[in-house]
């Protein structure tokens, strides 16, 4: 029912566990429908002083596809500015994700909303110092 | 890799002894049983030997099997048949929260067309309470539905009692006896059964074909209608080498049930002992002794049953899961919610469920490879013991369902 890179992905999953000394955790999911997950983001600059994400991790409690995607996603954007991750679209990332079954597309682009969680939070809590 | 089945309450492999009964009836004994010819008196045999074989297993009479496409069919057929039979005597039909989608779905369909339905809950153990079941017997119910053995968590109903008290009561009872016919003693006389569903495919016989029993006098309105085949109950040209095959897997299975019982018992006992004392944070659910041979079903704190049944697929294990991931909806096990468990935990749950091919190096096997993957979904879970009880109701806006 999954694509070889969602499985390769959910056997190996690459940025797991927690960032010690994050800036920020973005909590997405619901217990009900079997899936949370955690975004920890690290925020650096670039050299053209530009804020981006310069380490990014998750814990994913879900699915097959929670997993894949949470991997898949933070592989994707690591490095990108916090503006280009915060407008990172659900269909760009179910692209990489390469072949989910309908039902999963929910599980699917979970990651997506927890980087901009992770980065809504950053964002006030900066505007808070 | 070895590639080891422990998942026998979804379906089982065909019996070698049982595709061998089946095989003349695809070819040579081709017959229609209503035909008069002789090729019609050879279907003819097939389909009443089958009908004697499945009668004595649940001590019933020939004329009280009904044959159907499967355990599905049954449930159908039994609980609408009924239905409708008495519908002028009343319009109330009790069953529980934890019956098979087959019986839920009728009796959500008998909702929407005129009947009452109560379901009744269950407690931790997954058992109806018979006090609960009298008190909701009222001068409007016809028919009560109790599974015999519920195919998530195993628990044995006490369908002896609850078919005496519908007997006192004048209701009619059907049992669905999908996980339990030709693995658990069944006397239908002695249960005070009026009904009765058995699938082929979860007893070594072949998959498309299953039984209902019905008690001699119980009316029953048919759903299929046409050549009126099966007594008038059930239309349709019979399927005679499934059914055939169903006969023959039934025999085997009345045979080899007081071994077989035993030992598949004692493989339960060991693999859930040997499982809880390699990894925290488990429990067994369902009750640990009145409970189908060879069912164990657990909860693992934590973490989410799909990727638990993925990464055992790929060391070779069959298994499955309560997780609302491994079905079509995104809810939880009904089941395992009307136990008690929270979503977080239903979520959790490896149902193992063992056959006759399984050996006590299998159970090694499963335990062996079990606690590492436990340990390494846990670790890239963000939940914990001191946090379970702030998410167990987490949910943010936009993921509600």
């Amino acid at each position: 029912m999954y694509g070889d890179k969602v499985m390769e992905h959910f056997r190996n999953p690459h940025n797991f566990g927690e960032l010690k000394d994050a800036d920020a955790v973005g909590k997405v999911g619901n217990p009900t429908c079997g899936d949370l997950m955690w975004i920890y983001i690290k925020v650096g600059k670039n050299e053209k002083g530009e804020e981006i994400i310069s380490d990014i991790t998750f814990k994913t409690f879900g699915c097959v596809a929670a997993i894949a995607n949470s991997s898949i996603l933070t592989d994707m954007v690591k490095g990108w500015t916090l503006e280009k991750a915060e407008k990172v679209s659900k269909e760009d990332l179910l692209k990489e994700m390469d072949g989910v079954p309908p039902i999963k597309i929910h599980c699917s682009i979970l990651a997506a909303d927890g980087v901009k969680a992770a980065i809504k939070e950053y964002r006030e809590k900066k505007r808070k110092e | 890799m070895k590639r080891i089945y422990m998942d026998h309450a979804a379906t089982s492999p065909l019996d070698a002894e049982v595709l061998k009964a089946m095989e003349p009836f695809f070819s040579e004994k081709f017959g229609n049983s209503s035909s008069l010819h002789s090729f019609g008196k050879e279907a003819k045999g097939g389909l009443d030997w089958a009908r004697e074989k499945v009668a004595e297993a649940i001590n019933a009479k020939p004329k009280e099997i009904i044959f159907t496409s499967g355990g599905t069919e049954s449930d159908n057929l039994a609980l609408k048949g009924i239905a409708y039979a008495y519908r002028s005597k009343g319009n109330h039909i009790i069953t529980t929260k934890i019956e098979h989608h087959a019986v839920l779905h009728t009796c959500e369909f008998l909702e929407k067309n005129g009947f009452d339905v109560t379901y009744l809950g269950v407690d931790k153990y997954g058992f109806v309470d018979l006090d609960e079941l009298r008190n909701a017997i009222t001068d409007k119910t016809i028919l009560v539905s109790v599974m015999h053995a519920n195919n998530e968590i195993g628990t044995i109903e006490p369908v002896e009692e609850i078919g005496k008290i519908c007997r006192e009561n004048g209701v009619k009872f059907h049992t669905d006896a999908v996980q339990t016919a030709g693995k658990v003693p069944i006397d239908v006389e002695k249960m005070n059964i009026d009904a009765l569903s058995i699938s082929g495919h979860k007893i070594y016989g072949p998959k498309g074909v299953g039984v209902l029993y019905l008690r001699e006098g119980t009316s029953l309105e048919p759903q299929t209608l046409g050549g009126g085949h099966e007594f008038g109950k059930r239309s349709g040209t019979e399927n005679i080498a499934g059914i055939v095959g169903l006969g023959k897997a039934m025999e085997l299975a009345v045979k080899r049930m007081a071994r077989e019982s035993v030992r598949l018992a004692l493989l339960q006992d060991k693999l859930s002992d040997k499982i809880q004392e390699r990894v925290d944070g488990v429990k067994l659910n369902g009750h640990p002794e009145k409970r189908l041979p060879g069912n164990a079903n657990f909860s693992f704190d934590f973490i989410e049953g799909e990727g638990l049944i993925m990464h055992l697929d790929m060391e070779g294990i069959a298994a499955s899961t309560g997780s609302a991931c491994s079905t079509k909806s995104l809810e939880p096990s009904h089941v395992l919610t009307a136990i008690g468990l929270s979503h977080v935990q239903a979520h959790g749950s490896l149902r193992i469920s063992l056959g006759k091919d399984n050996t006590e190096e299998d159970v090694d096997y499963l335990v062996g490879v079990l606690p590492p993957i436990i340990k390494k979904l846990r670790e890239m879970s963000p939940l914990n013991k001191d946090n379970v009880k702030e998410f167990e109701n987490f949910g943010d806006s936009e993921h509600k369902h």
